[in-house]
């Protein structure tokens, strides 16, 4: 196997609020190899999004990187300085964000957007920067881009607007593209077509991709390994067949079940039960076991499971994952 | 955009006529009648109520006051402002007369106001619950809540007559003394009338940035790998003068009712003093032009408003003009 071209290790990462600190991501961790498309899956505050705000520096002033380490290539992202880190984003890490309304600049033309991130990482003219944003917004699929790059986000619609933000994450041919749920702001139509606009371009630039969502149908539309967290931890490692099929974790395996299946009926979906916990007051021990329907108050749940290989290439962090390979598909 | 300037121009007239109106009615409830202040009670022998009332009829003072009304806004629309009772000059004439002065102060004190409040909003929201906020946020209170003729008071005895760096009277020297000598005297009623604007211009600023410091864009912005000073030079910077620009203008009237009291302590021979002079005199005349001017001064701030609020942002600008 080649070297990965992402590695995030026992990264930790909290948040100052009033009183303290909280935690928001505890030790969570993933590889992304090169060309490879990884779902990062999990509910909202589990820490996915945070974890790859740590990664690249974008963490908001509240937020502070504990320990942990991300190496891009070999090189350490969290002892960079701001000016190399600077130099990585934009340049070798594309990111494309979820809410394309309010993740473009309202006062600033889309092609001055897309031209301001060539110009930051190439010495190329005004002129040259504008012939290359006409070719990137041609590229994602935008008609008459020449006119279209003088317009303003306001003038966009919503997939539209997704389409630039992907040609703004693509300008610089990136190793590697995070997205953090890039459909989830979108109308279901528009979804599909900007789900299939980011495989091509991913394949065409040949760069990995990190799809962060909480979407399944997302995960098994578009990634080959996922990646599930819960309360700021790596729950479960595997290839997408694996986790669709044979999940090891019982979180989850909760997940999929909760899935609604096409030529089956149910009155009622089942659900995981309880809510996400609260960071300020994680449960002692494997912090899913208060809604964990395989735990049975047992003892062992006391104590933080490790990510342990459950087969090859799948890791999962449950003292019963064996109990889960028995039962087979959920 | 002409359009929406032309239309915007189409009501202010109708809004300049309805503050005239106002304007005239409050006057005539204005307790004191100027033809008694002409014949001085001590000076007059004879007859005075019989010359008060021939002064009065002179004046069309015995007229209803629609009858005034009338009269008065016919001349006005001709650009008749008619003469001061009290020195029997043009209007027109002594406002500006008057008008270059004031400019002078309220001028340089906006400028002040801008150079000084802008950017310290600006750093106090950067550096958010920091010294440099917090100082920035007491000192921008104290400038709101200490009156000018006090500060002007406090900075005469400092400057003027402890430290005898600055003149503290007039526009410039007796007989003229060129331009170091009028930068002198503009020094301390411009500096005092700037940094009482000044104050909530940093409230505004630093309120402003704060709101587009938390937007998506700039962490898009960083994303892209720009330099902070790019990202809160031009995304932030940008963004954050759209609200601004509106109350900047929107407050620059406000010199006004602080150039009446500053030109007075300083004895600044400009448009605030003429005013206060005015209602002294019962000078209705003088008065009226003052407050017109002040009234027209207002609408064209809001429409400068308007317009550059339209100009910098490009959601109102290219979705045609708003009324």
């Amino acid at each position: 196997m080649s070297e990965p071209l992402l590695s995030i290790e026992n990264l930790v990462t909290e948040f100052r609020v009033e009183g303290g600190t909280v935690p928001a991501v505890n030790g969570a961790g993933y590889q992304v190899m090169p060309g490879e498309t990884v779902g990062v899956v999990g509910e909202s505050g589990s820490g996915k999004s945070v974890t790859v705000a740590s990664v690249l520096g974008l963490l908001p002033s509240s937020g502070r990187v504990v320990s942990g380490t991300a190496r891009f290539a070999g090189r350490d992202l969290l002892a960079m300085r701001e000016r190399e880190l600077e130099q990585v984003r934009g340049r070798d890490i594309g990111l494309v964000f979820q809410d394309p309304m309010t993740a473009l600049n309202p006062v600033m033309t889309i092609g001055e957007q897309i031209a301001e991130s060539l110009r930051r990482h190439a010495s190329i003219s005004r002129r040259a920067a504008a012939t290359k944003v006409a070719e990137l917004l041609a590229e994602v699929g935008i008609p008459s881009p020449k006119e279209r790059a003088r317009q303003y986000p306001h003038q966009f619609s919503g997939g539209m607007r997704q389409r630039a933000m992907i040609a703004m994450a693509m300008a610089n041919r990136p190793r590697l593209i995070i997205a953090d749920e890039p459909t989830t702001a979108l109308d279901v139509t528009i979804q599909a077509q900007i789900l299939d606009l980011l495989r091509r371009v991913q394949r065409e630039h040949d760069a990995a991709l990190v799809m962060i969502t909480h979407d399944l149908g997302v995960i098994a539309e578009m990634t080959e390994r996922v990646v599930v967290m819960y309360a700021g931890r790596v729950v479960e490692t595997a290839d997408v067949d694996s986790i669709f099929h044979h999940p090891r974790h019982p979180y989850t395996r909760g997940l999929l079940r909760s899935l609604p299946r096409l030529g089956e009926r149910r009155d009622e979906l089942p659900a995981i039960g309880g809510q996400p916990p609260d960071p300020r007051r994680l449960p002692d021990g494997c912090a899913f076991r208060v809604r964990c329907d395989l735990s049975g108050g047992r003892a062992e749940c006391g104590f933080q499971p490790a990510l342990s290989e459950v087969a090859a290439g799948h890791v999962s962090a449950c003292h019963f994952h064996g109990e889960l390979a028995e039962e087979g598909v959920a | 955009m002409l359009a929406f300037i032309v239309r915007r121009l189409a009501i202010s007239v109708v809004v300049l006529a309805g503050i005239s109106v106002l304007l005239f009615v409050l006057l005539q409830l204005m307790p004191g009648d100027p033809a008694e202040m002409m014949v001085d009670p001590f000076s007059f022998s004879g007859d005075r109520a019989a010359a008060v009332q021939q002064r009065r009829e002179e004046l069309g003072l015995d007229q209803s006051m629609f009858v005034q009304y009338v009269r008065w806004i016919g001349e006005f629309v001709q650009g008749n402002l008619g003469f001061s009772y009290s020195t029997q000059r043009p209007v027109t004439e002594v406002m500006l007369e008057r008008f270059g002065p004031t400019a002078r102060l309220m001028g340089t004190g906006l400028v002040i106001a801008l150079l000084v409040g802008i950017p310290v909003g600006i750093l106090a929201a950067m550096r958010r619950n920091t010294a440099v906020d917090y100082g920035a946020t007491v000192l921008s209170l104290v400038a709101i809540s200490i009156p000018s003729f006090f500060v002007a008071l406090i900075g005469i005895y400092v400057f003027g007559l402890k430290l005898g760096w600055l003149p503290t009277a007039g526009i410039n020297s007796p007989g003229g003394g060129g331009f170091v000598d009028s930068v002198r005297h503009l020094v301390l009623p411009a500096a005092i009338l700037g940094l009482a604007l000044a104050g909530p211009y940093v409230r505004y600023a630093r309120a402003a940035m704060l709101e587009v410091l938390g937007q998506d864009f700039l962490t898009t912005a960083r994303s892209k790998g720009l330099a902070r000073r790019r990202v809160i030079g031009r995304h932030a910077l940008h963004n954050a003068l759209i609200p601004l620009v509106t109350v900047v203008a929107v407050q620059i009237p406000t010199l006004f009712a602080g150039a009446v009291i500053i030109e007075q302590i300083f004895a600044w021979p400009g448009m605030g003093r003429m005013a206060l002079d005015a209602v002294r005199a019962r000078d209705y005349p003088i008065l009226l032009g003052f407050v017109m001017a002040v009234a027209v001064l207002v609408l064209l701030c809001n429409l400068i408003a308007d317009v550059a609020y339209a100009i910098i942002d490009p959601r109102i600008r290219l979705s045609g003009a708003r009324a």
